[in-house]
């Protein structure tokens, strides 16, 4: 990925994250995070993760962002966040403790070593048949391990969903 | 673009989503900052994996994406109990356990 | 396009998680066919499949399997967190065939969810990579999540999923993030692999701070101050029996994953991580057992010892060694059978009055109406308080024995004084039941089912047997956590 467009993309990315921050409402809130999503959506094609790439778009953006929009929607219809906050204090304190928390990070990544810095010549491949080659065999066990996260996730959700007892 | 590129920029959107948790007062809020600080942890698995030539870190990142996908699922669900109950989903209103 | 080979397969090491998935489908399935107007079978499957998970540890005992590409060990110290995680579970299902049937909300999906929480906290003890701990993580805490939140009409459950909710997710964010920068630095998930890679380095920038993360993520799993503000209201608005689970098997699994971490892969930065726990266990024993005192409601109050009692086992960890770290083992053994035990009095204590008796108050006269009941409390608080011959007493000994050893005087002397505070408040639930007259007439009649009866006569087994020859099961957890040192 060439620096003018990771900066434009990081730009934009950078912007929606602050955008999700500021908008009170969440279903702004919400597209902001779509914006964002597909941002990273892009760094992973830059990075060479095609296959990831689509994924994001169509599981994260697609799917979670319809399911939150849906939610949103049904529960809250137009409401914001308004009146005096209760917890004001907290929440301005929260700000240095994040800008701490950022600039820590940064410290310690600039002075790490030892790690590649410049990408090898030759990309390894991110396609979906090394990726598919890896999940059944390497990564045999956590995709396993993940079907039945989502089953009991689905168990889960249906139980509290349903309306009877 | 270097590795530093990718890895600042993670661990900035990893700092805003982690801020709009701590600041949001509602429910969904709150569980949006959470899917930006996932992501952004993404960017940093994904950018590593290409960095070191090993692959393990792209595939760790579809498992966080199915992973958080369950995670906002049952949040949705556990929101809308709450919801049926009563009728509103600001964390802060939610007080009855007191101490 | 090549085929792609066959890969490795050695299921025997997944046998008592796989014994137990098989329950929770099972349970699933048999939940659709008749009898549907009773769910008591389903119970007794998942206290079956629980069972058998014990006895496939138990026949598994010093083996030392390896397999999907070094992703999960059964070896000894899988295999002792599986015992535990099994105990846990067969004691909160036969609380649970009591409890949640009196409260009406037993389903089918219930006993499933507990069966699957407790795969996933024992892939967790197994769990020798990074991408595992966390899914492992994640299916024991999403099902928990929904557990708490059983009782749709109530708010305070719905409050409490909902908080466990939020404050876990927010808190495997940081896990994530940690495990991401431990594979930036060393290129690996593998706990072999990252420490060949640490090994002989002074540590990386990278990997300080991924361990400072793991740490944190890790700490509001076992509700370690300043990451515990979750539990007391968790510990409160959930069910009992749920309690119970998260309070024994959540926290046991969590510092399994902890100590096989720590002790294998980053075991070249002890100094590091020894530092951070010193504080970190020193402040977990205080502000537990300080705010503890204020506390009126009982299953708060446990919220906040149990706080506590991650403290001192916290300074197991900080002691290090086999000493140390075996210690811990043993602790925790003795505090599952000592908590599910507490908890499962409260949640039969709840019968008559509709609502669950929750408050200090409730309990004043119990010895008169239940003398038996009261009586099974009171051995449970004094195994807490840590009163010899009990399972407690010995567990601290090992603890603050293993400390003193490693040199760690001053947070000894901490933890001597919070279990003289501690005693405290566990006494006074004691003067109330045995020496205050009750305010209002609470109908008399507290008759525990089979179930949970046996539920506790296996505690009360297990805090004696502890107590009284605790050499064979020291001995257990200290062999339990040698193929961590190698």
């Amino acid at each position: 990925m060439s620096p003018i467009a990771f900066a434009l993309v990081a730009a934009i990315a950078i912007a929606s994250a602050i955008g999700l921050l500021v908008k009170k409402n969440p279903i702004h809130g919400a597209l902001f995070l779509v914006v964002n999503l597909g941002c990273v959506a892009v760094f992973y094609l830059g990075l060479g993760a095609e296959f990831l790439a689509v994924a994001q778009v169509i599981v994260y953006a697609g799917a979670i962002m319809v399911l939150f929009v849906f939610a949103i929607m049904v529960l809250i219809p137009g409401k914001e966040e308004t009146g005096p906050d209760p917890r004001v204090r907290w929440r301005v304190a929260a700000l240095p403790f994040g800008a701490l928390l950022f600039a820590q990070l940064i410290m310690i990544l600039g002075a790490r070593r030892g790690a590649p810095t410049a990408a090898p010549a030759a990309p390894v491949p991110g396609g979906v048949e090394a990726i598919g080659r890896l999940l059944f065999t390497d990564y045999l066990l956590p995709f396993e391990l993940t079907s039945v996260l989502l089953l009991a996730a689905m168990v889960g959700v249906l139980l509290l969903a349903r309306r009877r007892a | 673009m270097s590795l530093h590129g990718y890895l600042t920029l993670g661990a900035l959107v990893f700092a805003i989503g982690l801020f709009g948790v701590v600041t949001r007062r509602n429910a969904v809020g709150m569980l949006l900052g959470i899917e930006l600080m996932l992501n952004a942890v993404n960017i940093n698995l994904v950018a590593f994996s290409r960095f070191h030539a090993d692959l393990g870190g792209i595939v760790f990142s579809l498992f966080t994406i199915a992973i958080t996908v369950a995670e906002v699922a049952l949040g949705l669900a556990i929101v809308i109990v709450i919801f049926r109950v009563r009728k509103t989903i600001e964390a802060d209103r939610l007080d009855l356990l007191r101490g | 396009m090549t085929p792609i080979p066959a890969p490795p397969v050695l299921l025997s090491a997944l046998t008592p998680v796989l014994v137990i998935l098989a329950a929770g489908a099972l349970v699933l399935l048999l939940d659709l066919v008749p009898p549907r107007d009773t769910k008591q079978h389903l119970g007794g499957l998942a206290l079956g499949g629980f069972v058998a998970s014990l006895l496939a540890s138990v026949w598994f005992w010093d083996a030392d399997l390896r397999a999907f590409r070094d992703m999960i060990a059964l070896d000894n110290f899988a295999l002792f967190f599986n015992l535990v995680i099994g105990y846990a579970g067969a004691l909160v299902v036969l609380l649970s065939m009591d409890y949640v049937r009196r409260t009406g909300a037993e389903t089918g999906e219930y006993y499933a969810l507990v069966l699957f929480a407790g795969s996933g906290m024992m892939l967790l003890g197994s769990a020798t990579d990074l991408i595992v701990v966390f899914l492992s993580l994640e299916l024991m805490s999403l099902s928990l999540y929904v557990l708490a939140g059983l009782f749709k009409t109530r708010l305070d459950s719905g409050e409490a999923s909902m908080k466990y909710f939020l404050l876990g997710a927010f808190a495997s964010s940081f896990l994530l993030y940690g495990i991401a920068l431990v594979y930036g630095a060393t290129g690996s998930t593998n706990f072999d692999k990252v420490a060949a890679a640490l090994a002989g380095k002074a540590p990386d920038g990278l990997v300080v701070v991924g361990l400072g993360l793991m740490l944190v993520g890790f700490g509001f799993k076992l509700s370690s101050v300043p990451f515990h503000m979750w539990a007391p209201d968790v510990y409160q608005g959930a069910p009992t029996t749920v309690t119970a689970f998260i309070a024994t098997g959540s926290k046991a699994a969590a510092f399994a994953a902890v100590i096989r971490l720590l002790f294998s892969a980053l075991r070249s930065m002890q100094p590091d991580w020894t530092v951070l726990l010193w504080g970190v266990a020193a402040l977990t024993m205080t502000v537990g057992n300080v705010v503890a005192i204020a506390q009126s409601n009982l299953k708060r109050m446990l919220a906040y010892s149990s706080v506590a009692h991650v403290g001192y086992m916290l300074v197991g960890l900080v002691a290090g060694g086999a000493s140390g770290a075996g210690a811990v083992l043993f602790y925790l053994l003795a505090y599952t059978f000592t908590t599910a035990g507490t908890f499962g009095v409260i949640s039969l204590c709840g019968r008559t009055s509709g609502d669950e008796s929750v408050d200090v108050r409730d309990y004043a006269g119990l010895a008169r109406r239940h003398p038996l009941l009261a009586f099974v409390l009171s051995l449970f608080l004094l195994s807490l308080i840590g009163i010899p011959p009990l399972a407690g007493f010995v567990g601290k000994f090992y603890l603050f024995g293993a400390a003193v050893r490693g040199g760690y005087l001053w947070l000894v002397v901490i933890g001597v004084l919070n279990s003289a505070i501690a005693a405290y408040y566990y006494l006074r639930v004691i003067v109330y039941m045995y020496m205050r007259e009750p305010e209002e007439a609470i109908p008399a009649g507290l008759v525990p089912s089979f179930a949970g009866g046996l539920a506790l006569a296996i505690s009360i087994v297990g805090i004696v047997l502890l107590g009284v020859m605790p050499a064979p099961f020291a001995n257990l957890a200290v062999a339990a956590v040698a193929p961590l040192l190698k």
